[in-house]
């Protein structure tokens, strides 16, 4: 197609527009490397893992147990959501009768714009308090996982839906054909096949699940601890961030951009290898 | 095809049928409680005058209107940068480049890191950059330029994927009556690809008004009414934050303002409901 003078002014502003776009992703690094420089250069990169612990009034800036936090609480969440929205998928695809397969995925829509501080706030006032019942203080992991759990699991269950409509037609009249009973179906076919889409939307889960924040931040209780057991008080880095940016000054401050850097490698770690299994999963 | 053509014969598809039904109820069960724990407690304290009057008491009495104008005012000026930007990009990502060529790979990617990262790190960058950086302190203009950051990859996801779903033929027919690219997309291609743009829109808006982390440390705390953008200004979603954490006996303000969140978001996801619903026939 021929490009008029208008046109070609068009598509210059139009590039300048998309790559600035891009560029966005660029300048938070950028920003975040640079507000982490005096912390790293002053402390080291290895006072971060290494301190006594985190007491950042005395110079003591170990992020570890805030690590390990965040570990566990992304870990407990994702164990139990993905089984759970993938089975939820199943269900609305092979056992659900019509006129609860519609309600039931509307629902689900629902659940996923809910906001997660919403979610965080029913996690203070019903579920801390039943936990405080049988175990003390009840701010604890386990009412972390249970709310991150909540949280995510919508999206994993609209994903996992999505990827097995999308190979549903393609395989079901051969398993027809060959007189396949429904779990048999599901469980050597339709699943296998879906693997890509599930394995991803599993893995932009998970970064999800370490990116958030207010979830965590209400009910985990905040202690800096590495928790020995699910009912032990923990505090994640997302939450650290959240509890010590109104005060934090100098070095602290740029102690927690270098969490925020940290974080932000994670994700754009696991985002990158959830690129890949899509692309790999499509040339297949 | 219709599930019941698989058979249930075997052991493991009753155990299947069993662990989905289970699985569903579970979802159910939680959907129900936490939506219902929230409405039941905070629709009896809503009230026209909950709505139109200021906070009082940080937030214990009185009611959230300087907190709605502030969430409307943020939301304005995150829509008002991120659409055009939004648009310009998905126009030029759809219509533009070569899909297999290294720019929009490149471009999308740099996208897809964007849409994950952690929405605290998006608020760290916000308060180093806008509100610390080109001084425009805590403001409702750095929280909306926060937020525009945030729903900028969804937006333009939607967009392009509207653009794109839109039959080869429309462009193929345009280039044979020798129309310009600037009259295919303002006149042909953008107002049929309207509702998936609208969609994307409505579902960009409920993803800013459920946003918390980003906020707290770029629009702010104060819970003044707002007189111009560069006011701090309290979001919704950080006024429920801080009164279920910080402010003690403020729950039941926290329940009713959890309420009017809850339902801004049911509405906005029964719009994007109604929207896909209508346009989806006509388009296929």
């Amino acid at each position: 197609m021929w490009l008029s003078r208008r046109d070609y002014w068009l598509k210059a502003a139009l590039t300048v527009i998309a790559w600035s776009s891009a560029f966005i992703v660029l300048v938070i690094i950028a920003f975040l490397i640079s507000e982490s420089i005096p912390a790293i250069q002053q402390e080291g990169i290895a006072a971060f893992f290494g301190d006594r612990a985190w007491y950042p009034a005395e110079g003591e800036f170990n992020l570890t147990p805030m690590l390990w936090g965040t570990l566990f609480v992304c870990a407990g969440a994702v164990v139990i959501t993905v089984p759970l929205g993938i089975v939820s998928a199943v269900f609305i695809h092979y056992f659900a009768p019509s006129f609860i397969r519609v309600p039931y995925r509307r629902m689900i829509e629902l659940l996923a714009g809910i906001p997660s501080v919403v979610y965080g706030f029913w996690g203070v006032v019903v579920l801390v308090p039943m936990i405080l019942t049988f175990s003390p203080p009840g701010t604890s992991l386990l009412a972390g996982i249970i709310v991150l759990t909540l949280m995510t699991l919508p999206t994993i269950a609209l994903a996992a839906d999505q990827s097995i409509s999308s190979v549903r037609r393609h395989y079901e009249p051969v398993a027809a054909a060959l007189a396949f009973s429904r779990a048999t179906l599901v469980l050597q076919v339709i699943l296998p096949a879906a693997k890509g889409g599930l394995v991803t939307g599993s893995i932009l889960q998970t970064a999800r699940a370490l990116g958030e924040t207010m979830a965590v931040l209400m009910v985990c209780g905040n202690v800096v601890q590495i928790p020995q057991n699910l009912f032990e008080p923990m505090r994640a880095l997302t939450a650290n961030i959240a509890l010590e940016m109104a005060y934090a000054m100098d070095v602290h401050r740029s102690a927690l951009f270098v969490s925020g850097l940290l974080l932000m490698i994670l994700v754009s770690f696991l985002v990158l290898i959830s690129d890949r299994v899509e692309r790999s999963s499509h040339v297949s | 095809m219709s599930h019941s053509a698989f058979p249930l014969t075997r052991f493991r598809d009753y155990a299947l049928l069993f662990v989905s039904w289970t699985a569903a109820g579970l979802i159910v069960f939680f959907f129900l409680w936490i939506v219902a724990d929230v409405l039941w407690s905070g629709l009896p304290s809503l009230s026209w005058s909950f709505l139109t009057t200021t906070p009082e008491d940080a937030g214990r009495s009185g009611g959230i209107s300087s907190i709605i104008i502030a969430t409307l005012m943020i939301l304005a000026v995150c829509l008002v940068v991120a659409l055009p930007l939004a648009l310009g990009s998905a126009i030029y990502l759809a219509e533009f480049m070569r899909q297999d060529g290294r720019a929009v790979s490149v471009i999308r990617r740099s996208l897809d890191v964007l849409a994950g990262v952690p929405s605290i790190v998006i608020g760290l960058f916000g308060n180093a950059f806008f509100a610390i950086a080109l001084g425009m302190g805590f403001s409702i203009l750095s929280g909306g330029l926060t937020l525009a950051c945030m729903v900028l990859p969804i937006l333009i996801r939607m967009t392009e994927e509207g653009l794109r779903s839109l039959p080869q033929s429309v462009r193929l027919n345009c280039a044979a009556l020798g129309l310009s690219k600037w009259t295919m997309i303002f006149s042909v291609l953008l107002p049929a690809a309207m509702p998936a743009i609208a969609a994307g829109l409505i579902l960009g808006i409920g993803r800013a008004i459920a946003e918390t982390a980003a906020l707290i440390f770029t629009s702010g705390y104060v819970d003044r009414m707002p007189e111009s953008i560069m006011d701090s200004g309290r979001a919704l979603s950080v006024h429920i934050y801080d009164l279920s954490m910080n402010v003690p006996g403020g729950d039941q303000n926290a329940y009713a303002s959890a309420t009017v969140l809850v339902l801004m978001l049911l509405m906005i996801n029964f719009t994007v409901m109604l929207i896909s619903r209508k346009y989806k026939p006509q388009q296929e």
